[in-house]
């Protein structure tokens, strides 16, 4: 009964959370015209951590900023929860998309306690009070605490600037989140930990999770699928180990490297990715 | 068991969140329908509604949460401070709702009461007031001593100085002033000449306005227009980047490879501004000179031939030395002024706003203090 609850709350229910068809991606200089993405394909379906990898320049971060309508399309069409991605950018869009920037992107003038807020005040319908308990809770969900919220995002330390982001980008409980490069310039201990408070929140806050990721071992404890973005378009899009059994030359590079090797035994190490 | 509403194919779902009173053995059973999310609360007035719904509701009640559409972390708090943080005793609700409630019941913190203004606090701020602005005097007289000891390290190797740096702001902050302080100089000349005009063709002095504009211009408008221009263009650009500079943490940067900020930022600002102002006072004086000499020729008929004349006489060559010695210390002035806010820069954007505010507002009160100090020093020593 819960589940059938859940489906109503979504604009259309049934539809993938995010469809992408036909994209292309052109930027021109006067001299030079760059195809970055030419007929990419891609749906994202409800409750999935889905990642995205691909060499430098492939333009995945133009991709994640496309979906968040910060980007427009050369051609194609976007979809998100339904709906073209240029409605998303209405007032309230932070109950919709979750965004965690790769440096945070706290406003440095407000407290951590307000940054997190900030969503929610700008609503201004609800009562201070009220807010501030809504941000209090979410600032000890992603595991801060009560008297960090009085800091100023200067005073923070890496992972805590990504999980006062996180909590921001979760204030209005959006169901579908995207990361951009969560862990990195973490150290490993704050990387884990990161990755741990993530796989947490997407089981208890039942989110999509789109990210873009460089950092192996993010990638294989999070993901229940991988998209390999390569020549242009999505080559492959399937659950980890499918995807290290395709046969490409990027995906040879990148995941049966040297670092493969290491991935290969996390890969064993975490059947949940499996 | 009844088929729910939502399976019914005419079913179309009221969203909005609200609280039915229903009839039950127990007394009286509120039912919490419709969305209960902090997207929905945005509507206007919708919060107000639903307050006046949940007044004299509590947990003593039976509450049932089960036909909500949705409960947020956001809908879920407001329900937990309408029951006094406490859980109701007959509660019905679905899994999913249990963990979002459990959730905020764990997080909600007691807010701690704002603190009250007293007499005590008002005093200590004051307090706190005075030893801040004694801490910026403290590190502006300090700046001002080290760059005397950087004067000393350049003057003793010459070939180690910043010349680049030093070329560059001269370039930056006068060849590229040059426009502005010269439209503004020529019309404040235009409007001097005009109303000085009007004045003095009651007392048929016309001849008179050659000294009028000269002194005022030459010793005292001049330098202090271009003082003013430069303090609001240059001033602010140095607190700007000196405090981009740190917060994007050049100058740690800088000061782990060893090098002196004092030396490489403030040094080189200071000497420009010191070539600089002087340079710019002459051109913003000369301006003002032709726009008032323009007006002068118009209003009343006083040939610009007359007034080249007449103006060594009406002003002796002492006000020159004076202005240009004048526009030397606004200059220093403006570039320490802006450079000291800069380094006072914390890393946010906040403080970066107020600092630059600051250097401007500072600088431009400090030059027309100053001004009136000269003023008066030399009205004594009679030049």
């Amino acid at each position: 009964m819960a589940e059938e609850l859940a489906e109503a709350l979504l604009p259309a229910s049934g539809a993938p959370m995010v469809d992408i068809r036909k994209l292309w991606s052109v930027f021109e200089t006067p001299e030079k015209r760059f195809v970055v993405h030419q007929d990419l394909d891609l749906t994202v379906q409800r409750g999935e951590v889905l990642s995205i990898v691909g060499g430098s320049g492939s333009g995945k971060t133009v991709l994640l900023r496309q979906i968040l309508g910060l980007e427009s399309p050369t051609k194609g069409e976007i979809f998100v929860l339904g709906q073209p991605v240029g409605q998303l950018g209405r007032k309230g869009a932070a109950s919709r998309i979750g965004m965690l920037f790769q440096h945070g992107a706290l406003f440095s003038a407000f407290s951590v306690l307000e940054n997190i807020a900030f969503p929610l005040r700008e609503l201004r319908t609800l009562p201070s009070a009220l807010v501030r308990e809504a941000a209090m809770v979410k600032l000890q969900m992603v595991g801060l605490k009560p008297e960090d919220g009085d800091k100023m995002p200067s005073d923070l330390s890496g992972g805590m600037i990504k999980r006062a982001a996180l909590a921001r980008a979760l204030i209005m409980d959006p169901p579908l989140l995207l990361l951009d490069e969560p862990t990195a310039g973490l150290d490993p201990d704050s990387s884990d930990g990161f990755v741990t408070l993530l796989r947490s929140l997407h089981r208890e806050l039942e989110l999509t999770v789109i990210m873009v990721t460089h950092d192996l071992d993010t990638l294989f404890e999070l993901s229940t699928r991988i998209a390999v973005v390569a020549d242009r378009r999505v080559i492959v899009a399937a659950a980890p180990k499918d995807v290290i059994a395709f046969q490409h030359p990027f995906i040879h590079d990148f995941f049966l490297g040297e670092r493969g090797q290491r991935a290969m035994e996390l890969l064993r190490e975490y059947p949940f990715a499996v | 068991m009844a088929t729910p509403p939502w399976m019914h194919p005419d079913f179309m779902p009221d969203f909005t969140p609200r609280i039915e009173q229903q009839p039950a053995p127990e007394g009286v059973r509120l039912r919490v329908l419709g969305q209960w999310t902090a997207a929905q609360f945005a509507q206007p007035r919708l919060l107000k509604t639903l307050r006046a719904g949940l007044a004299g509701t509590s947990a003593q009640q039976a509450w049932d949460l089960s036909e909500a559409e949705q409960l947020d972390h956001v809908g879920a708090q407001l329900l937990w401070d309408q029951w006094g943080r406490q859980w109701p005793s007959n509660l019905a609700l679905l899994p999913q709702q249990k963990a979002v409630l459990e959730r905020v019941a764990r997080f909600t913190v007691v807010p701690p009461k704002p603190r009250k203004t007293t007499w005590m606090g008002s005093y200590l701020a004051l307090g706190a007031w005075v030893l801040h602005a004694g801490d910026h005097l403290k590190s502006f007289v300090r700046l001002i001593g080290q760059l005397a000891l950087n004067l000393g390290t350049l003057a003793r190797a010459p070939q180690e100085g910043p010349w680049r740096d030093l070329t560059g702001h001269i370039y930056r902050i006068g060849a590229t002033a040059l426009p502005i302080t010269a439209l503004v100089g020529f019309l404040i000349g235009v409007v001097l000449a005009y109303l000085t005009s009007q004045q003095l063709r009651q007392f048929g002095a016309d001849a008179y306005i050659v000294n009028i504009l000269g002194i005022a211009l030459i010793r005292e408008l001049g330098p202090m227009l271009a003082a003013i221009l430069i303090a609001g263009r240059s001033g602010s650009a140095i607190t700007a980047q000196i405090g981009v500079m740190r917060v994007t943490d050049e100058l740690d940067a800088m000061r782990v490879m060893g090098i002196s900020h004092s030396f490489r930022l403030v040094m080189p600002r200071a000497m420009a501004l010191a070539v600089v102002m002087p340079l710019i006072s002459v051109w913003t004086t000369l301006c003002a000179l032709a726009g008032g000499m323009l007006a002068a020729d118009v209003s009343l008929g006083i040939t610009p031939t007359f007034f080249l004349n007449a103006l060594p006489q009406a002003v002796s060559i002492g006000n020159l030395g004076l202005a240009t010695s004048k526009s030397v210390v606004f200059g220093m002035l403006i570039a320490l002024i802006g450079c000291h806010f800069g380094l006072r820069v914390q890393p946010n954007t906040q403080s970066l706003g107020e600092g630059t505010t600051a250097s401007v507002v500072t600088s431009i009160t400090v030059v027309i203090l100053v001004d009136a100090l000269f003023a008066v020093l030399f009205k004594e020593v009679g030049i």
